[in-house]
């Protein structure tokens, strides 16, 4: 037994070091701005671009108190009901769309958000210079400070080792001194200890990456494919200002959106043969030509710009599906868009700006079910009238709500999270 | 209020060793080494296993790292106005098939019909359908069908075009003399079409044949009341219902048109509790006959006998001729008829005239005539003459047929004299078959053109008279075929299309387009009920009693021929669906066989079912003993079943099986040709032999028998009419005592368990099933199949106990098992209860079955691990496995084998054919191999309910929402939607019958969602287990108790 203890104590000793490097890294660990930005933001809000909220750039200037800021950051619906002027005005020019609370948020996340805000280079365009006269990429800006803690926590596990050596030579020299004959020294690779804490080092290490790998399995965040047509919802939908439904119709009347058919291209093309809009480039930079693009629309539909005759020589488009959901998903977009009242953009990111539509979620269950917990139900307020009346039957709620329990139910409150609400 | 003991199974019924071996276990499984058999033994060592391992995760980690498929998605070029893809589209059709119809609505998906409702618009059915009906979707779809035109050469059938065979039909039919052969036509437009076409070629004719023949029926009506037609036989205003030997809820004539009368006169109002009086005697023991109030059984030979017994008390004579048992039984019966006349009715099941003759004359005698058996609008859903039969045969064998075209029509299989009608085809000169597939009569004409499917097809149907149905395509033909409309309009010359003559037709006949698309849109047109009786003349009448006594005795033992509610005659034989429906009394599927009474299986089998040890060994294995039955010349071997409830000298066989393996991939093997045994059209037959056979003995397989309540006999609940009245508040007293030391009925929820009670705002689901108006003719059960995507299985998974459906109707007889008057049957749908306190939710390792605010046991199968516990701890045994990939859902192909013990059965492999997977519903998913699935309450349909309601800004109503099973219920007996709701139909069912309501196994505290209306029985005596029948009523308790502890 005798002949264990040094190396149990060893091993214990290694444990405690990597714990405590662990625990250092996180007490180390400040809000992280931009996280908590993609996290609770950005479903809604672009910094530069309105999408289903205003831009977000320069909020600080417009609103100047930054208690109030912060008050409407956490729960718009209390800053609302004191009637406050700027934001009443504000939540009638964005059509009533009611913003969620984040009752969850400290002083000292929303600090960060701000700050990333403020701080972030705008996107596109020239890149505004940064005082020491750069100009950084938006990768390295992205990256924060996880690289002076790699660093820190590489210096660390160092100087925890040299010391474990210095600890161990030491009591050799005690040993020695003692008479107490010491084992043979072993090469470091020998070792059984640096043996053991590597293999718990690259288990950890391991298997994060592997679960993380796994996890992201068909999940295709950012799949931006080349489509048969360069159809840019840039120019028809943010231009034209073309209502997503007129297309999509699909999405309002059941569980596809649907891609619309030539037929309803054709509505418009019968007239618009020609492009004269601003340039168009694809992802990589080349050049689109604009009204070759329209042509092809002709081709499918068979139909002679000219003569303005159809022949029978039509072929459908074959179009490349972006967002794909697993088999055993239901997912309804009515639901969505005319129960829930929720905006495309919400899932579908800033598409009027897209001229290559890439997919902007990552379209995880994660992902919704945290939309879930935090979307508002559309509950019917006979006072306004307004609301869905449908939602009237939980009564327990509307009592709650009454009686000011809670402010407001979420999705989740009314089984939004349960299995069987996707799953079947 | 327990005072039956009721069984499933002999081996209940004995408490049998196997019986009590086999509740241990959920699923009968061989043991893993007996099923790996060489597996187990093989010589791959443990290091091999470990680099199999290991290969194959690096082989999946390299998959997975793999490009994600690109997907395309391809809209339409133009796409129709209407049609919004993932929106269902419904359209007002007929289900026709034979002279049936049925007006339903068909579910179109996407351009794909996908599931059939019941028409509520239709005053027939009123939104009712059978099992028949709702499986024909699937038949859309059948592999089998005829995929173009064919001609008969020297080397058998080439395809040809249109063109072609039209040309060579028509020369064939220059000649004249040309007979058309269908099955009754009830479409008038097509009559008018055949008319057309007749005229067209000199000496032709139309003969209509029906595989079931109700030729005795016509007839006596002819004589009786001067019209060659079926009354409309008026259940619902008959206080007593006699049948003799008709199977009027199964597959007597407009069966879903009786089970909605005969439920209306079974439902039970709380505040005047009555209820009308069903009696049946016959033979074998028929599903109606399982739903009779009382049963006499007879043997075959007595039919008539019976019927002149019944005639000649109600006229005051002494009963004469009949067994003592049948004597007692017609003294009762005539005392009830007498108490009622004017609102009795009598039907017969017999193709004989005399009886037929006999029973118009009983029905005079008790006022029926235009009262119950009403002349207003007569049924014309049957007109087969078998004289007119008999003559084309004779007129065929002379050769005075130059042509014969059949339609719906396969008499080579099922006419009783099939291969003479076979010889007489070949002296035919030109054959033309219209069928949809190779049937055994098609095999042997010349030329074929396969017709639509009816979900294909323009048309119309007139179910009674006045009452018209329409039908309107719901998909473009999937096939080169066309419809018998279209191609005798062709073979007349005519240049119309059918819809063109079609529209024509009715636009001219209701005077406008408007009024036309109307009809189309409904579905229906149909008038203002009336009642009317027709002059009775009794003439034939001494003649019939006559030759009904001078009717020659039988022989030891005689058969009846019958149809199983399924299969039917055998016109959608190849319908997996229908296959594996389980018989509503014997619970086999897949097969025919020959059903004997316990006491045949003891002179015959030397099988006593009341032994133990006997019943065991018949019982626990499918396989059961063969008997030869021989009529002529004909011998049929047969798996022999023993039914509690048989005539005891009586052997029943359905038809419907046994068809060529052309007809299908599914029906090859099914079972035999019991059509091969009948000597005329009528079916019972009174000259059969039975023997044992020497044949290896033969598996069934039965899909209730395995699972098992654990002998807890709280499952069902009965009582007398007459108990009822007398203490309405008996089963309610009885639950309160029940739960007394858990507070009652009231606080039981909170006081029974240590578990929290939870909140359910907003809707919570419940269904309430009324055990009186459940008929068990299983269509529900096809229904929940179609809308739920549940697989087939087939017949070598059933037998292993592997069936998927999620609903099945448990059938429960009471009696004794030696004395078949004495049995009665319960049926009770047994579905996922949706437990709020469910024992299947507490054992899951990994929360994939949970349960919603809604109250909904919900099953996520793609968190499902396979583990099984939660069907092992489901008290009602509703949940399912998938042992093998079933359905083709997995991408591995492995999956669908099951290595050493076997592969699937050619059904199944039928089913994920591309053709048959486009009857899925696109709404739920398709379960693979290794998850368990059960009932969901239909929760896509649930989901879209409540959406349908918030796009609408109003609250969910009753309407909303409807579970494949509670739609499909002719007789009304499921009733589904929000308890939260006082309003809502199933609170008001509830609260208004709280005295029949129970929950089954109420007292194990898992608060099932679905409760139950106890059956009432207007009976004199509830029948008892076996032993206990001579003690009174206190002392069955006692026994009761004692044999359960």
């Amino acid at each position: 037994m005798i002949y264990h203890r040094p190396f149990s104590r060893l091993v214990v000793r290694s444990l405690f070091s990597i714990v405590f490097l662990f625990v250092s890294f996180v007490a180390l660990a400040q809000p992280n701005g931009k996280e908590l930005f993609e996290a609770n933001c950005k479903s809604c809000h672009a910094i530069d671009a309105n999408l289903t909220g205003p831009a977000l750039r320069g909020v600080e200037d417009r609103v100047p108190d930054q208690k109030l800021l912060y008050a409407w950051i956490k729960n718009n619906q209390a800053v609302l009901a004191t009637g406050n002027k700027y934001f009443n005005d504000l939540y009638v020019q964005w059509n009533k769309t009611a913003m969620n609370t984040f009752t969850g948020l400290a002083d000292a996340d929303i600090a960060a958000i701000l700050k990333y805000v403020s701080e972030a280079p705008p996107k596109g365009g020239p890149k505004p210079p940064t005082p020491d006269g750069g100009n950084p990429d938006d990768k390295a800006a992205a990256s924060d400070n996880s690289l002076l803690y790699g660093i820190l926590t590489l210096i660390l596990a160092i100087i925890t080792l040299i010391l474990l050596q210095v600890n161990s030579n030491l009591r050799k020299l005690a040993d020695d001194k003692d008479g107490i004959p010491s084992a043979e020294p072993i090469a470091f690779y020998k070792n059984k200890s640096y043996i053991a804490v590597f293999a718990v080092v690259l288990f950890v290490i391991g298997g994060y990456l592997t679960i993380q790998g796994a996890v992201g399995l068909g999940r295709n965040k950012d799949y931006q494919p080349e489509q048969p047509i360069y159809y840019s919802h840039k120019v028809h939908a943010g231009t034209n200002q073309i209502s997503c439904l007129y297309c999509h119709n699909g999405a309002y009347e059941g569980k596809h959106a649907n891609i619309p058919s030539v037929n309803l291209c054709m509505n418009c093309h019968t007239t618009i043969a020609e492009y004269k809009g601003e340039e168009l480039f694809k992802e990589d930079g080349t050049k689109v030509d604009g009204t070759a693009e329209i042509q092809k629309i002709y081709k499918a539909a068979g139909y002679d710009p000219a003569t303005k005759k159809y022949n029978d020589k039509q072929q459908p488009i074959e179009w490349v599906k972006i967002h794909n959901l697993p088999d055993h998903v239901y997912f309804n977009h009515s639901q969505h868009t005319r129960a829930g009242k929720v905006q495309c953009q919400t899932c579908h990111g800033p598409i009027q700006e897209m001229g290559e539509v890439y997919q902007f979620s990552d379209l995880s269950m994660g992902w919704c079910v945290n939309c879930h917990r935090e979307s508002k139900v559309n509950f019917y307020d006979p006072k306004t009238g307004e609301g869905n009346k449908f939602y009237s039957i939980y009564e327990k709620f509307h009592n709650d709500i009454k009686n000011k329990k809670v402010d407001s139910v979420t999705v989740e409150m009314i089984g939004g999270t349960e299995c069987q609400k996707c799953h079947y | 209020m327990e005072q039956k003991k009721y069984w499933q199974s002999f081996g209940e019924f004995t408490n049998s060793e196997s019986f009590q071996k086999k509740q241990q276990d959920e699923f009968q499984e061989e043991s893993m080494a007996e099923s790996l058999g060489d597996l187990a033994n093989a010589n791959t060592a443990r290091r091999d296993f470990l680099k199999y391992l290991g290969f194959s995760t690096a082989a999946a980690a390299v998959a997975a790292g793999c490009e994600v498929p690109v997907k395309k998605v391809i809209p339409y070029v133009n796409k129709p106005q209407d049609l919004v893809p993932g929106v269902s589209d419904y359209y007002a059709t007929t289900f026709v098939s034979g002279g049936d119809a049925i007006a339903v609505v068909a579910k179109v998906r996407d351009g794909r019909p996908i599931k059939i409702e019941g028409n509520t618009l239709s005053a027939i059915n009123n939104g009712g359908t059978t099992a028949r009906a709702q499986a024909s979707v699937l038949d859309l779809y059948d592999t089998a069908r005829l995929r173009s035109p064919l001609v008969k050469g020297n080397n058998g059938f080439t395809a040809a075009s249109f063109e072609n065979i039209d040309k060579s039909i028509a020369d064939g039919l220059a000649a004249g003399k040309v007979v058309l052969l269908t099955a009754t036509i009830t479409s008038p437009s097509t009559k008018q079409i055949i008319a057309e076409f007749l005229a067209k070629y000199p000496g032709s004719r139309h003969v209509q044949y029906d595989g079931v023949s109700y030729s005795a029926l016509l007839e006596a009506n002819e004589a009786s009341y001067g019209k060659r037609a079926i009354a409309s036989y008026q259940f619902e205003k008959a206080k007593v219902i006699v049948s003799l030997g008709a199977d009027f809820l199964g597959t007597w004539l407009n069966s879903v048109e009786y089970q909605k009368g005969y439920a209306a006169g079974r439902k039970i109002n709380p505040a005047n509790p009555e209820m009308s009086k069903h009696i049946q005697f016959e033979s074998m023991m028929s599903m109606t006959g399982a739903n009779a109030d009382e049963r006499y059984t007879h043997k075959p030979s007595e039919a008539g006998a019976v019927a002149v017994a019944l005639l000649n008390a109600l006229n005051g004579q002494t009963v004469t001729g009949v067994s003592d048992n049948v004597k007692k039984g017609v003294e009762k019966t005539v005392a009830a008829l007498n108490a009622h006349k004017g609102a009795a009715l009598v039907v017969s099941g017999s193709n004989d005239v005399s009886v037929q003759l006999v029973v118009n004359a009983i029905n005079e005698a008790i006022g029926a005539n235009g009262t119950t058996v009403n002349w207003a609008n007569p049924l014309l859903i049957r007109q087969g003459l078998d004289s007119e039969m008999a003559a084309l045969v004779a007129d065929m064998e002379a050769g005075n047929v130059n042509a014969l075209l059949t339609y719906e029509a396969n008499p080579v299989y099922n006419y009783f004299d099939g291969a003479r009608f076979a010889k007489a085809l070949a002296k035919v000169a030109t054959t033309v078959s219209l069928a949809d597939r190779m049937d055994e009569t098609t095999d042997l004409c010349k030329y074929i053109v396969p017709s639509h499917h009816y979900l294909e097809s323009w048309g119309d149907a007139q179910v009674k008279e006045g009452y018209i149905s329409t039908l309107q395509p719901t998909i473009n033909p999937l096939f080169k075929t066309r419809q018998l409309q279209d191609s005798l309009l062709k073979w007349s010359g005519s240049t119309v299309s059918y819809h063109d003559y079609f529209k024509n037709y009715w636009v001219t006949k209701l005077g406008g387009e408007a009024a036309y698309t109307k009809l189309l849109m409904d579905g229906v047109n149909e008038p203002v009920a009336a009642s009317a009786g027709t002059a009775y003349n009794a003439a034939r009448l001494a003649d019939a009693t006559a030759a009904i006594s001078s009717a020659k005795k039988g022989g030891k033992y005689e058969l009846v021929l019958y149809q199983k509610v399924g299969v039917g005659e055998g016109r959608q034989a190849n319908n997996p669906w229908l296959l594996e429906l389980a018989d509503p009394v014997t619970k086999a599927c897949w097969d025919n066989y020959a059903m004997i009474s316990p006491a045949a299986g003891k002179e015959l089998l030397g099988i006593d079912i009341t032994d133990r040890q006997q019943a065991d060994t018949y019982e626990v294995n499918p396989e059961k003993p063969q008997v030869d039955v021989k009529v002529g010349n004909t011998t049929l071997t047969l798996a022999a079943l023993i039914v509690p409830g048989m005539q005891k000298d009586t052997i029943a066989i359905a038809v419907g099986f046994g068809h060529s393996e052309k007809v299908g991939m599914a029906v090859k093997n099914a079972g035999k040709n019991a059509y091969t045994l009948a000597t005329s059209t009528n079916w019972n037959i009174t000259t059969a032999a039975i023997t044992k056979s020497t044949a290896d003995k033969y598996p069934i397989a039965q899909n209730q028998t395995h699972s098992s309540y654990e002998g807890r006999h709280e499952v069902v609940k009965e009582e007398l009419l007459a108990a009822y009245k007398k203490n309405p508040t008996a089963i309610l007293d009885g639950r309160e005592a029940e739960l007394k030391a858990w507070g009652g009925v009231k606080d039981f929820e909170k006081e029974g368990t240590i578990y929290g009670v939870y909140d359910r705002p907003g809707v919570k689901w419940g269904m309430s099933v009324d055990m009186n108006s459940c008929f068990g003719c299983g269509a529900c059960v096809v229904a929940c199949n179609a809308e739920n995507n549940i697989a087939v299985v087939g017949k070598s998974e059933v037998m292993r106990f592997h069936d998927m459906q999620w609903l099945r109707i448990d059938r429960y007889f009471a009696g004794d098992p030696n004395d078949a008057d004495s049995i009665q049957t319960v049926f009770m749908p047994m579905l996922c209860q949706h437990c709020d306190n469910a024992p299947c939710e507490n054992v899951c390792p990994v929360a994939a079955t949970n349960h919603s605010s809604e109250g909904l046991n919900q099953m996520t199968y793609n968190r499902c691990i396979g583990t099984r516990y939660c069907a092992n701890n489901c008290p009602y045994k509703v949940r399912r496995f998938n042992w093998a990939d079933y359905m083709g859902a997995d991408s591995f192909k492995d999956n669908q084998e099951f290595g050493i013990v076997g592969g699937l059965d050619d059904s199944v492999l039928m089913m994920n054919d591309e053709l048959t997977r486009m009857v899925l519903n696109p709404d739920v998913t398709v379960r693979s191999r290794g998850v368990i699935e059960k009932c969901s309450f239909c929760v896509q349909r649930l989901q879209e309910g409540k959406l349908k309601a918030k796009k609408e800004n109003r609250i969910l109503e009753d309407s909303d929402v409807k579970t494949a099973c509670q739609q499909a219920c002719a007789g009304d007996a499921i009733v589904f939607g929000n308890v939260n709701n006082k309003e809502s139909e199933v609170s008001k069912v509830r609260t208004e019958n709280v005295n029949r309501l129970f929950y089954s196994l109420e007292m194990i505290h898992v608060l099932p969602n679905v409760s139950y209306l106890a059956k009432v029985r207007n009976s004199d005596v509830l029948a008892a287990g076996g032993h206990e029948e001579a003690h009174d009523e206190e002392k069955k308790e006692g026994a009761k108790e004692a044999a359960h502890h």
